[in-house]
């Protein structure tokens, strides 16, 4: 494994109106790494991962966000994007009318640049990688995530993330709302990507997409705080016993 | 005296029609008075019936005031200091050929009105100011027994007719803009599709504004006889000054028994600057008569010019089994004011109609919908159905809906779903986050918005369209 840091979060503070909901994270991604990120309900995780995208709802109040030892502060979402940072969504909203196919060659176009295949190229692709993740074609006529279940949303995230090839990739919550056969689908997809170009910040609840996504380190956030850092095997003491564990091992400070 | 806007504008620069063409002009002293409605009918070589028409419309007119009902704040007009014909001075050439500076004009302007050059699948007719100048493939249509010529010439060779059908959907009566109309049109154009024939390929007229202080007041009349098929497609634009210049067209549809006319227009006149300058009145009377059994009658409309817009293309659906469609997207921006819709009149049996309209308002612009559906105590099972979205975009525009629907049977079934949003912030940073700037990612949130309504449109016709609207859109945002 490579010692460069790709990502890093310095002390990073963040506020969405009056909640200071992040009070001072810091976390470091080495190329190629995979981390795992858990912690209770609303403990902050999804706002870090929006804030890492660069939604401007939240307010960063302090600390920042590294990228190849670059700030993102100050860079609109779509110059992250086209940096490489992607965003795995934990509730991907519906732009009706627009359908799949034209917003897949959209952003690709965005992010990549226009595919020196045309058109053609472009939708064999697309086409290729729909089939690893057994989406049907039909959805390329769909409205974006119009009417999607909760599964066809995060296939299709990960359909984006393996036709965007970014550097780094935060998924929040990928495996909530598969069943079974989607998980180990989508985890396939996911592992398609992963090697040295490919960092991951991977933020769930369970034990089980770990077992497909093995992460090198895994972290929990509680409070707005990195309460735990360690080996990818404490999620096995985090199944058996909650995040009392968390709080036991670090007492009453961030309780 | 009217002057062209200056350029510097990011909004004058986008519209790129509005360029002024320098060519002489036969043009007949302003104001407005019976001696004038005389002249412009002499200019053009009428009949004695149709002076007369045209004197009893403006009699007519004299007792009626000008409405001022619709959500649009704009002065008294004066209608003295209007003119009311401007034909250009072509240059004598080879018979059939446009004078090469208003050639010029409609290449830059992307209208095909050259026969070789022509695109197969479409008939032009280009009319600039006060007359038509070129219509095209007339030839390959009088094969199969279709009429598609000049309203003058329509009045001049179809006397019999344009006769039976003028006045016979929007009567010169109707309202202020038609009288005045009536009896100041000076061209448009005519369309006669015989009995079992499917127009082959698309008609469409394109209307341009070129003199200073004119303005344009045409006349189309589209009759489908029994069984027959056609698609009409209307463009406009404008030069960019500093006054407003007054459009009041009609356009007449007739339907015979089983027949089908799908009319599709994209409004571009010159809109006025960012403060609200200058800019086109576009005061349209349009209206389709579904008069045959089985008859259907579809308007489509993009609509993303004009100063102010005061339109309402509706649908009389007399026979039995007939069907109205209005499908619109009415985009506004800086100081536009858009008030339009539609009507629907159910007086057969089981007549149907569908109404799709999509209101985007950016800057300070009132988007207005304004919608009609009645339906006559005879029409048992009549059906409409209503979907009337509005989006906003920015904090300083309105929009307003006033759907008005009055059944006077109790079979009918009518249904009215009505959304205004704002542009989500989370689907802009959705889209956002997967590399589109914003001026991308509100011109796809908005094309999908309007993508019922695009589809209806002929497929060049609505690329053409979606380009206009990410163009205004890219200036409004941001
Ligand atoms: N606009 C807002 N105003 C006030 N509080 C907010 C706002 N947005 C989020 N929060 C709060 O911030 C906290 C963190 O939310 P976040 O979505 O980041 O949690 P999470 O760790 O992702 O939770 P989950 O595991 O349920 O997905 C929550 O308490 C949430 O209610
Ligand atoms: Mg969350």
């Amino acid at each position: 494994m490579s010692a460069d840091v790709e990502f890093e979060l310095r002390d990073l503070r963040v506020k969405n109106g009056a909640k200071q909901i992040l009070q001072g994270v810091d976390l470091t991604l080495r190329r190629g790494e995979t981390h795992a990120l858990m912690g209770p309900n609303g403990s902050g995780k999804s706002t870090l991962a929006n804030v890492i995208m660069g939604h401007p709802d939240y307010e960063v109040t302090g600390g920042d966000i590294l990228f190849h030892g670059q700030s993102l502060l100050g860079l609109a979402p779509e110059e992250r994007a086209k940096l490489g940072v992607f965003l795995a969504f934990q509730y991907p909203v519906a732009v009706p009318g627009v359908s799949v196919a034209r917003f897949l060659k959209a952003a690709v176009e965005a992010v990549r640049g226009k595919s020196s295949g045309g058109a053609g190229g472009f939708l064999k692709g697309v086409r290729e990688q729909m089939k690893f993740l057994e989406i049907t074609e039909a959805f390329l006529d769909r409205g974006l995530n119009e009417g999607f279940s909760g599964g066809e949303k995060k296939r299709l995230e990960i359909l984006q993330m393996l036709l965007l090839k970014p550097a780094l990739g935060v998924l929040d919550e990928t495996d909530s709302g598969l069943d079974i056969d989607a998980l180990r689908i989508v985890a396939a997809g996911v592992n398609r990507l992963r090697g040295p170009d490919l960092t991951l910040l991977v933020i769930t609840h369970y034990e089980r997409l770990l077992k497909l996504i093995e992460p090198d380190h895994l972290h929990v956030l509680m409070n707005g705080r990195i309460a735990f850092s360690g080996g990818p095997d404490a999620v096995k003491q985090l199944e058996l016993h909650g995040y009392d564990w968390i709080r036991d091992q670090v007492g009453a400070e961030v309780v | 005296m009217a002057h062209e806007l200056p350029g510097g504008n990011k909004l004058l620069q986008d519209y790129k029609f509005g360029f002024v063409t320098d060519i002489a002009a036969d043009a007949i002293p302003l104001g407005l008075n019976e001696d004038i409605v005389r002249l412009i009918s002499a200019k053009k070589g009428e009949p004695g019936w149709m002076t007369d028409w045209r004197l009893a419309a403006y009699r007519h007119w004299l007792t009626l005031r000008e409405p001022h009902w619709a959500r649009a704040d704009y002065p008294p007009i004066d209608y003295q200091a209007s003119r009311y014909y401007s034909a250009p001075r072509q240059r004598a050439g080879k018979p059939g050929e446009m004078d090469p500076e208003l050639a010029k004009t409609f290449e830059r302007l992307g209208v095909p009105v050259h026969e070789r050059g022509a695109l197969a699948g479409v008939a032009v007719d280009a009319v600039f100011d006060s007359v038509s100048v070129a219509t095209t493939q007339r030839e390959r249509l009088k094969q199969q027994g279709i009429i598609f010529c000049s309203m003058s010439e329509a009045i001049r060779e179809h006397g019999d007719l344009v006769r039976q059908y003028l006045g016979s959907v929007v009567p010169p009566t109707d309202n202020f803009f038609a009288a005045l109309n009536s009896a100041v049109f000076t061209d448009g154009s005519f369309c006669f599709i015989p009995r079992g024939v499917r127009c082959p390929i698309e008609l469409s007229t394109y209307f341009r504004i070129n003199a200073i202080s004119t303005g344009q007041f045409e006349r189309t009349l589209i009759v489908a006889e029994p069984e027959s098929f056609v698609s009409y497609i209307e463009g406009c634009t404008a030069p960019a000054r500093d006054e407003n210049q007054l459009h009041a067209a009609i356009v007449e549809l007739v339907a015979l028994e089983g027949a089908q006319i799908k009319y599709a227009t994209v409004q571009n006149w010159f809109a006025g600057d960012a403060g609200g300058k200058g800019g086109i009145y576009n005061f349209v009377t349009k209206r389709g008569h579904c008069r045959g059994a089985r008859s259907r009658i579809s308007w489509t409309q993009v609509e993303v010019g004009a100063a102010i817009t005061w339109k309402y293309p509706s649908v009389i659906l007399e026979g039995a089994d007939s069907v109205g469609e209005f499908y619109s997207v009415a985009f506004t921006h800086d100081r536009m004011q858009a008030d339009t819709g539609t009507k629907m009149i159910h007086i057969g049996p089981r007549t149907r109609s569908t109404i799709v309209s999509k209101g985007i308002s950016t800057g300070h612009s009132a988007n207005t919908y304004r919608g009609m559906v009645k339906i006559l105590p005879k029409a048992a099972h009549a059906r409409n159905h209503t979907q009337c979205d509005s989006m906003l975009i920015g904090s300083q525009c309105s929009a307003n809906t006033f759907p008005l629907i009055e059944a006077r049977n109790a079979t009918a079934i009518t249904e009215h779903e009505a959304t205004t949003s704002r542009i989500s912030e989370e689907q802009l940073f959705y889209l956002r986050s997967r590399g589109l700037d914003e001026e991308a990612a509100t011109a796809l949130i908005v094309h999908g918005f309007c993508k019922e309504v695009l589809k209806e449109l002929p497929m060049e016709f609505a690329v053409e369209a979606v380009k206009l609207l990410e163009l205004k859109l890219e200036h409004s945002v941001g």
